[in-house]
């Protein structure tokens, strides 16, 4: 295998992470020795294991939160004055909503229901980017008030928090397109759906944090 | 098929590629027992500078600051790519999946994209040594915001890092949940897999911790966000618990498992079933739980509260009552046993002595009194270097010769693995054993000068690191020259999985997936003498 191969092999395992997650679709290479449903529980048992970590994750940010809200109590409720509650609960409702379809996918693919699940998936998708889009006009209209990371303690934790969640929105976005395109390859059915599965606890993550994030920035004013 | 697989590991494909994208859990293992030997070696060089260094008060051979670089280096090189990494990764890889029956980890891409990604953090930490980092491995505000070196770049490295190290602990989780062969019960489970078991969960609960406490030192650099910034209402001392909430309990990601060696080491040389199996297991585990809980007796003189820093010094000492239960349990299995001192038992017996001095300094520095005089000199050093060297690196050594039949179907010369042995002993406590008094004399770490008063025991310590230099040296020399002839399947005799098949394993590891009827540690018992 000459240098271009592995280079070329490199990239592509890159550019599909979803490969990570074994699937079954693999051809069985004697590394694969288990059955479906050690594999299928396996799978769920380590996603778990990995939202745990992104729970600890942004627990710093929550412990930081904690720290110094008590310490400037004035501080944070000025500051939440400042952010904008209305696209605040438009985004808290999108995203509500996202883990709906989401959740409606899970189980469409669970019944081979292979339209409906595209379907669902391009709305969570469609939800996560149009979160992403009112989150850029809140940034900017932040800026433009002469508001940035480091103008107070609070608006450090505000952007620190939803600027790293907002990164996890990508990533869920990533993660959502890549199953999506392989439900257009015709990879998943009722017998192989752990990866939409685990994809979509997930995106149910990426909500969750966000469902604790809004009321402790927008609405302790 | 039938051909290939009798075929070992070692030989089923050949050259680069054929270990680069190779997804047995045998050979990712052997690629990081490959990695982290480098960086240790690479630390280690670093690390005899520094000590050359004090053959003299003020300059010998190096400036203040590549003095300051150097040290950084070999701790931050030492911590995160060597000791975090080292044990679990190289030899939980290889050992896990053949300990418990099982023909791989459960996600064996998942294994080697944490490979990977450990290459790639270590790639990148390597670029940032262009404009080394001078501020130590610990990153303390406000000096790692003000200094003008690629803190940026180094944190990123180790946060790639991170994420490898929380991978391959979701990995042996999982794999040890759900990849038992049958009859491998919970309570028939090998000690090193316990271990093991216990390190996964603290790097998956723990890791992600320090990954926020980098992600926002590096915020602090980059946009000024304050969190640690006192003239912007921020703590620093925010910083050292973030970073402490994850560092101690890395300390236990870097011991449990040189702990999970020891105990499988001691039974087999000293044909009894080990002493306490249930106390030894969860000991590990208890061990991880109250490890999360001692990060203030780091901070006894940052200046919080009285009452913090009583109630961390005594869950520090509760954290010793565990640890003790295993050394006493290892000491009654070598009661009675019939001892037989090969070169991986040497290293364990050095583990117990060392271990415990380490253990017990441990205490003194847990002691709120005794900590104010002793905090950041040199018995500190001493102190870690005790536990992490006298510890997690002589388990190391052990494994390394104790499992070198199984990993590389070869034998080596035991004799002069033990000469190599004995000098290392011996060169690791002229280094060490001098700077518990150097520290107790008043000497701060990470000095660059000391005064004249010092420098014979500074010079007694230097001296030290060339004997155990050469002992290394030695222990290369006859680990890379395999004696001739092919090893045996078991040479130990010994009882666990892991030896029931021929050296090196197969790829697959078993044929059949096998049925476990019997505890593991059965020495001297009717089974045996069967067998």
């Amino acid at each position: 295998m000459g240098f271009f191969d592995v280079t070329s092999k490199v990239l592509k395992s890159i550019a599909y992470p979803s490969e990570m997650v074994p699937s079954i679709d693999t051809e069985d290479d004697g590394h694969h020795h288990f059955d479906h449903e050690t594999e299928h529980s396996g799978a769920k048992l380590g996603m778990w294991l990995f939202l745990a970590t992104e729970l600890l994750l942004f627990g710093g940010l929550f412990a930081a939160y904690a720290i110094y809200r008590a310490k400037y109590p004035d501080m944070f409720q000025h500051g939440s004055q400042n952010l904008n509650v209305v696209l605040g609960t438009v985004n808290t409702v999108i995203l509500i909503f996202s883990s709906l379809t989401v959740a409606i996918a899970v189980k469409a693919i669970q019944e081979n229901r292979i339209k409906l699940v595209k379907i669902m998936l391009w709305i969570t998708i469609i939800c996560a980017a149009i979160f992403a889009v009112n989150k850029y006009f809140e940034y900017s209209y932040k800026f433009n008030l002469g508001i940035f990371p480091g103008t107070d303690i609070f608006y450090s934790i505000y952007f620190a928090a939803t600027g790293v969640h907002m990164l996890h929105v990508f990533i869920g976005m990533a993660v959502l397109g890549v199953l999506l395109r392989k439900v257009y390859k015709g990879k998943y059915s009722k017998d192989n759906y752990t990866a939409i599965e685990i994809g979509g606890l997930y995106w149910h993550l990426v909500d969750l944090i966000w469902i604790y994030l809004f009321p402790l920035l927008y609405l302790v004013g | 098929m039938s051909q290939e697989q009798e075929k070992n590991y070692l030989e089923n494909g050949e050259g680069f590629a054929s270990w680069f994208f190779t997804v047995d859990h045998k050979r990712i293992g052997i690629m990081y027992l490959w990695a982290i030997g480098v960086f240790f070696i690479i630390a280690a060089i670093a690390s005899f500078l520094v000590r050359f260094e004090h053959l003299t008060p003020g300059q010998t051979i190096i400036s203040a600051h590549t003095y300051n670089v150097l040290f950084t280096l070999h701790g931050s090189m030492m911590v995160f790519l060597f000791i975090v990494p080292g044990v679990a990764a190289s030899f939980g890889n290889f050992l896990i999946p053949l300990m418990i029956g099982a023909k791989d980890v459960i996600f064996p891409k998942l294994n080697l994209y944490s490979f990977w990604l450990y290459l790639f953090g270590a790639a990148v930490f390597m670029i940032a040594l262009a404009a080394p980092a001078d501020t130590g491995w610990t990153f303390y505000t406000p000096y790692s915001i003000e200094s003008g070196a690629n803190v940026i770049l180094i944190t990123f490295g180790i946060f790639i890092l991170g994420f490898s190290s929380i991978l391959t602990g979701i990995n042996f989780i999982v794999t040890m949940h759900k990849l038992r062969a049958p009859g491998m019960t919970w309570d028939r489970l090998p000690l090193f897999c316990w271990a093991a078991y216990a390190t996964s969960l603290l790097q998956v609960l723990a890791t992600p911790v320090v990954g926020i406490t980098l992600l926002l030192l590096i915020g602090e650099r980059y946009f000024g966000l304050g969190f640690f910034d006192p003239a912007r209402g921020g703590d620093p001392v925010l910083f050292q618990h973030f970073f402490w909430f994850y560092s101690h309990p890395a300390v236990y990601i870097m011991i449990l498992p040189a702990m999970g060696i020891i105990s499988e080491v001691m039974p087999v040389f000293s044909r009894k079933p080990i002493f306490g199996y249930k106390a030894i297991a969860y000991a590990s585990l208890a061990i991880a739980l109250i490890s999360f809980l001692v990060w203030g007796h780091h901070m006894f003189v940052s200046g919080q509260s009285k009452l913090i820093n009583v109630i961390f010094s005594v869950i520090t000492y509760a954290v010793a009552v565990p640890t003790a239960i295993k050394v006493f349990n290892w000491l009654w299995t070598l009661y009675k046993g019939s001892i037989e001192l090969s070169t991986a038992m040497l290293y364990s017996l050095a583990f117990i002595f060392l271990f415990t001095i380490g253990g017990l300094t441990g205490l003194f520095l847990g002691a709120l009194a005794a900590d104010v005089h002793l905090h950041d000199t040199y018995f500190v050093v001493a102190h870690m270097h005790y536990v992490m060297i006298g510890g997690t690196v002589f388990g190391f050594f052990a494994a390394l010769h104790f499992w070198y039949p199984k990993m590389w179907g070869r034998m080596f010369d035991e004799f002069k693995a033990k000469i190599a042995f004995v000098l290392i002993f011996i060169g690791f406590n002229v280094i060490f054993f001098p700077q518990f008094i150097l520290g107790t004399l008043g000497m701060p770490r990470r000095y660059f000068n000391y005064a004249p008063e010092f420098q014979s025991l500074h010079q007694l310590s230097t001296y030290g690191t060339w004997i155990g230099a050469a002992g290394f040296i030695l222990m290369l020399w006859t680990l890379m020259r395999p004696l001739p002839g092919k090893a045996p399947g078991n040479p130990y005799r010994s009882l666990s999985l892991e030896w029931s098949m021929d050296s090196p394993p197969g790829t697959f590891n078993f044929d059949e997936i096998p049925t476990i009827t019997e505890p593991v540690y059965n020495y001297g018992t009717k089974i045996e003498e069967e067998s």
